[in-house]
């Protein structure tokens, strides 16, 4: 008969009921979605609120990327609970004093209001789609222009409108959302590892690497396979954006771990032998030595400010180790968090199982399924401008 | 008709207004019968049907006198069998921990009745044993802490819990709906005692209740009955002359991590500040 559930070994002493670690896989992977959810809506806003025009390539992509993820945020929170079938008791009687009883308001607000956001970003086209296409798929079109076809200055000034404040509106929802995930951590006094003030502040900023860097790598790839060149002007200014948080998120991912040893309260001993021992690699490495290797990848190229195809290799490999990085700061806030004993006296050794409703099998399909709807949206609604008109500014 | 976006048609505002006031109304009423759902539940707790027990007019309060332990485990024995607690090494709703300060060494060696050694010792998981590891020590002191829900005043797992699964009632007990529960763990998390565990075979989370079937129909717990050495007491701190309440007044007590700001209902005599 399969273990009904895994027991993780220990040294030092933990309280007898920490050896099954409450909170797996699923959880690890729910805020890295959710972050990339924030950071590819950061990149969407900078065209649509703060009017970059070099973002203009990937603004609707970014929209459609941010939606495909959210779409999926739920999923792991649902294979975790022991009672998926009573998930709708968090809508029907949030219990006002958690954190978690927010998410599914805060969750369906987002989707909602990004929905919108694409609606309008595609209405023009919509409505020529719309009149342009024959069977289901003109069907679907005609559906989605709930039954006005007008473009005129006046609906342009009108989707314009609803566009930005929705984006202004989005921001808010995109970044609250995300910091209310830090919140769910950093709000917890029992975990010596969680219980931060900087934690809210830290998983935000780093979503927004997170987000931007997907951003990177999926506009590059989808050029290679649309064969189009990548707009390097467009790119550079992700790269921009990617290097500064990069270095937002490292400095302020310093400083936490720096605090913690430089007040070395009790328990310090075994939070140390931690980080250098079952977490080593994950934090040594793979968090931080892969966000310090990009981030001088990223300063040569910016430095050099020449746009080429070794700049598009040389970020994009920045964007997949920052990938990663996140990945693994996720991991070791979750994992890490629970790893260190609450009687500080003691660390477990977590595992992760290849099979099973958390093991890793089920999070790699988790982590796909955004994937595969971002690949039917694109199909749907096309976001790809042509190249033309904004090159003006610069 | 002509109309253009942006410009406002009566009609169309009218229908506007009407769905807003269906979704408002809809919403009111969904939210108010899930709070009535939740109220007849934390009313029906099955421990209280037929009893007549009045949860206003009791304070309930668990003294461990640590001197008194001999670590023979027969409460963690008893609470497994009266609770149906999974029977292995990961689940418990009460424990013993053994501190032992050897000759020389500045910190104290802990263990429970969980560790592998004393598993090892016992044969099972499922029998509860310290073994003899300190036989040949030089042992400068040592002693037992049971171990057990704080049935804290300020319990940050009832703060976090999404659902309002977990409650703490008028006589001061922190207790678990198992049928609203939705097993999302944040509350074990949350403890900072480490006295939840979540039941692998019903998925939801699990802990100690202190017997509250057996104390609302004027029973003890089941380890403070177990217990053949007195160093569990339990009462009504309600009662000036209850057991608990002289335990309090008569001895200097204390609570575990007071810094947490839990205000835990569990006083201790007899423990050292190294106990976790």
């Amino acid at each position: 008969m399969e273990a009904l559930f895994d027991a993780a070994p220990f040294t030092g002493y933990v309280f007898p009921n920490e050896t099954v670690i409450p909170w797996s896989l699923m959880i690890v992977i729910y805020p890295y979605i959710t972050g990339l959810v924030a950071g590819s809506f950061t990149v969407a806003t900078f065209y649509h609120v703060f009017g970059v025009p070099r973002f203009r390539p990937v603004a609707r992509f970014a929209l459609l990327t941010s939606l495909s993820f959210m779409v999926f945020v739920p999923v792991p929170l649902l294979l975790h609970l022991g009672h998926p079938e009573r998930s709708m008791n968090v809508l029907l009687t949030p219990h006002l004093t958690s954190a978690f009883a927010a998410f599914g308001f805060f969750a369906t607000f987002y989707v909602v209001l990004v929905s919108l956001e694409i609606w309008f970003a595609y209405r023009e086209n919509i409505v020529a789609w719309a009149q342009e296409r024959k069977g289901l798929l003109g069907l679907f079109y005609r559906v989605l222009s709930l039954g006005s076809y007008e473009i005129s200055p006046n609906t342009k000034a009108y989707d314009a409108k609803w566009l930005k404040a929705l984006a202004v509106t989005g921001i808010v929802g995109a970044h609250g959302l995300h910091g209310y995930v830090g919140f769910v951590f950093g709000s917890l006094k029992s975990r010596e590892w969680w219980g931060s003030d900087l934690m809210p502040v830290i998983f935000l900023v780093s979503a927004i690497t997170s987000g931007i860097a997907i951003l990177i790598v999926l506009y590059v790839v989808t050029s290679r396979v649309r064969k189009v060149p990548v707009d390097l002007d467009c790119l550079k200014g992700m790269a921009y954006m990617l290097w500064g948080f990069l270095i937002f998120t490292t400095v302020l991912e310093f400083l936490e771990f720096t605090n913690m040893i430089y007040k070395g309260r009790e328990g310090i001993e075994t939070i140390v032998a931690m980080a250098i021992g079952p977490l080593g690699f994950s934090l040594g490495v793979l968090q931080m030595g892969f966000a310090v290797i990009a981030f001088f990848i990223m300063t040569y190229f910016m430095w050099r400010s020449t746009q080429d195809r070794q700049m598009v290799i040389g970020v994009t490999i920045s964007a997949l180790l920052m990938l990663v990085s996140v990945f693994a700061m996720r991991w070791n806030v979750v994992i890490g968090g629970q790893e260190l004993s609450k009687t500080l006296q003691g660390l477990l050794s977590f595992h992760a199982p290849l099979l099973g409703r958390e093991g890793l099998l089920t999070m790699l399909m988790v982590f796909a399924l955004p994937f595969g709807l971002l690949w039917v949206l694109t199909r749907l609604l096309p976001p790809w401008v042509p190249k033309p008109d904004h090159v003006l500014s610069r | 008709m002509k109309w253009k976006i942006g410009e406002h048609r009566p009609d169309r505002r009218r229908l506007l207004r009407l769905l807003g006031r269906a979704f408002v109304y809809a919403g009111t009423a969904l939210f108010s019968v899930g709070l009535m759902g939740r109220r007849g539940l934390a009313a029906a707790i099955p421990a209280l049907a037929g009893t007549g027990y009045d949860w206003t007019k009791h304070r309930w309060g668990f003294g461990i006198d640590a001197t008194r332990c001999i670590g023979c485990l027969r409460c963690v024995e008893a609470c497994k069998t009266e609770n149906g607690v999974s029977r292995d090494a990961h689940h418990f709703r009460t424990w013993v921990e053994r501190y032992v300060y050897l000759k020389g060494e500045k910190a104290p060696r802990i263990d429970s009745q969980a560790d592998p050694g004393n598993i090892a010792a016992s044969g099972s998981e499922t029998e509860y044993r310290f073994d003899n590891r300190y036989r040949d020590a030089k042992v400068e002191k040592a002693f037992f802490v049971p171990k057990l829900c704080n049935q804290c005043e300020h319990p940050p797992c009832v703060q976090v819990c999404p659902v309002g699964a977990t409650f703490r009632t008028p006589d001061g007990v922190v207790l678990i709906d198992h049928d609203y529960c939705i097993g999302c763990q944040y509350c074990v998390q949350a403890c900072p005692y480490g006295a939840r565990s979540f039941n692998p075979k019903h998925e939801v989370t699990d802990k100690c209740t202190w017997c509250y079937h057996r104390i609302t129909r004027g029973l003890k717990p089941a380890c403070v009955e177990a217990c053949p050495v007195d160093a569990r007491i339990f009462g009504d701190q309600n009662d000036p002359e209850s057991p608990i309440s002289r335990f309090i007044r008569e001895n200097r007590v204390q609570v575990l991590q007071p810094a947490m700001g839990t205000s835990p209902n569990v006083f201790y005599v007899g423990i050292e500040k190294e106990v976790v």
